[in-house]
């Protein structure tokens, strides 16, 4: 990789981690870290509204997450950042405008068009959840994508999906094909882990942050 | 295509790397932060680190090599030993684990499992199982505290039926530890793979008995797991791994190269 890392300064803050009280932060934050960014972890409305970039992470269930989000009073706010934001796994399935998980409907953030539902694989020998490295297709010219080819794979979790449609960025076949990534305007999201999927997920982090 | 996974595991006490033969005799193979490192560069799909010793002392050690390993590797890992509660797990996944794996907890309070599920999601939550074939019931029989060998017990269940328990409370993926197998290398055991896939509708790791490379192809083949976890043959470094990922693409097993 060509991309030199920057001096560290702590002064300097190079994108925003928002806090939803799910459990999975630091390994996002690591995994930029060692590209050589500045991170800060936080719920703090002005502090997610000033940084140039912000990421949204989450496990656990669609209910749970956005329980979080309204909780700390972050739902206007994420909808009318307008600086690049990156939804990951279930931060990108909170990016549609409703998810469908064991028949509770939880209205999401709705700033891009879609919902989310189980995946049906179609198959028995097609376990859920869909756990693993996988690959993509379809892969759209967006900047998240510059460098990434259909060889490279990247580390998935997850029961429920979004269905393709025409903001899809890049897609994943599982039994059924889905949206292993979507966009909207400066919204964008994916299905896998990049901050765990080896060096085609750094290389998807390190386009996020310079050239969405 | 999902490929399947290769993932080394690395069992740890007092902060070290350790390895036994049938959960015994343990040695020590070295410091946890550059085997899992040199691991992760290799090719390793995953990593599962084991804190053999927490369940049976009773006790919830120092896991602040979890974040240690976090901050240096890119690929998932799962944590397992001595996690009881929803706030042990809490800390271990804050600390950037990517899963958390049960084992002789679940088996003392099955609710442990729907709990740690509700608050963390399915796709964390793993379950580890560790059954022993008694040649003289001919049973595949679960047996739990086998981290330490003066607690090591037979518990009440027949691994099938405890291997259905756990997916009805909502364990994520399962690994089974063939005791019999354990640190031999004589392979994996094909036959009780098999009989379990056919009862597991979640990711199911097989684990004991890797030997060879050969073995790898027959358990992905033959007892179609999702995963293969083998200790030995890798801190030995009997099995490179990326010699075994090629080999296995080789053999038409959709791998991660």
């Amino acid at each position: 990789m060509s991309f030199e890392p920057q001096a560290l300064n702590t002064s300097r803050i190079d994108a925003l981690i928002i806090d939803t009280g799910c459990a999975n932060i630091s390994s996002l934050k690591f995994a930029l870290e060692r590209l050589g960014y500045c991170i800060e972890v936080s719920s703090d409305k002005d502090k997610i509204i000033a940084s140039t970039k912000v990421f949204l992470p989450g496990v656990g269930s669609a209910q749970y997450a956005m329980g979080g989000i309204i909780e700390r009073e972050l739902g206007e706010v994420i909808k009318q950042l307008t600086q690049p934001v990156l939804g990951i796994c279930l931060g990108m399935q909170l990016l549609t405008e409703h998810s469908i998980e064991n028949a509770i409907d939880t209205p999401c953030l709705g700033v891009v068009p879609g919902e989310i539902k189980g995946i049906k694989t179609h198959s028995p020998s097609l376990r859920l959840p869909h756990m693993g490295w996988n690959t993509l297709s379809n892969i759209s010219d967006s900047p998240l994508f510059t460098g990434l080819s259909e060889s490279d794979y990247f580390y998935f979790v997850h029961s429920y999906c979004a269905n393709v449609s025409q903001y899809t960025l890049a897609e994943c076949d599982y039994g059924q094909a889905f949206a292993a990534s979507i966009g909207k305007d400066n919204f964008y999201g994916v299905q896998f882990h990049p901050e765990r999927s080896g060096k085609s997920g750094a290389k998807l982090l390190q386009n996020f942050m310079e050239l969405c | 295509m999902l490929a399947k996974r290769i993932i080394p595991c690395l069992d740890v006490r007092d902060g070290m790397v350790v390895k036994g033969v049938k959960f015994r005799n343990h040695e020590i193979i070295g410091d946890i932060v550059p085997l899992a490192k040199r691991y992760s560069e290799e090719g390793a799909d995953e990593l599962v680190f084991y804190d053999i010793t927490a369940s049976a002392d009773g006790r919830v050690v120092d896991k602040s090599w979890v974040e240690d390993i976090a901050k240096v590797i890119d690929i998932p890992f799962c944590v397992a030993g001595g996690i009881k509660t929803e706030a042990d797990a809490q800390r271990l996944l804050m600390m950037g684990a990517d899963k958390i794996s049960i084992n002789s907890p679940a088996l003392a309070d099955p609710t442990l499992i729907t709990r740690l599920t509700q608050q963390f999601g399915q796709q964390c939550v793993v379950v580890g199982i560790d059954s022993y074939f008694d040649q003289n019931s001919k049973q595949y029989q679960v047996y739990q505290f086998t981290g330490d060998e003066s607690k090591t017990a037979k518990t009440a269940w027949q691994t099938v039926d405890w291997v259905k328990e756990v997916q009805d409370r909502g364990a994520g993926e399962i690994v089974l530890n063939v005791m019999n197998q354990d640190g031999v290398r004589q392979g994996y055991d094909i036959d009780q793979l098999s009989l379990i896939r056919e009862q597991c509708n979640v990711p199911l790791i097989a684990s004991g008995g890797a030997g060879t490379m050969e073995h790898f192809k027959d358990v992905f083949q033959q007892a179609d797991v999702d995963g293969a976890l083998a200790a030995s043959v890798f801190h030995k470094a009997i099995i490179d791994i990326m010699d075994l990922k090629n080999y296995l693409a080789t053999q038409n097993v959709s791998i991660r190269l």
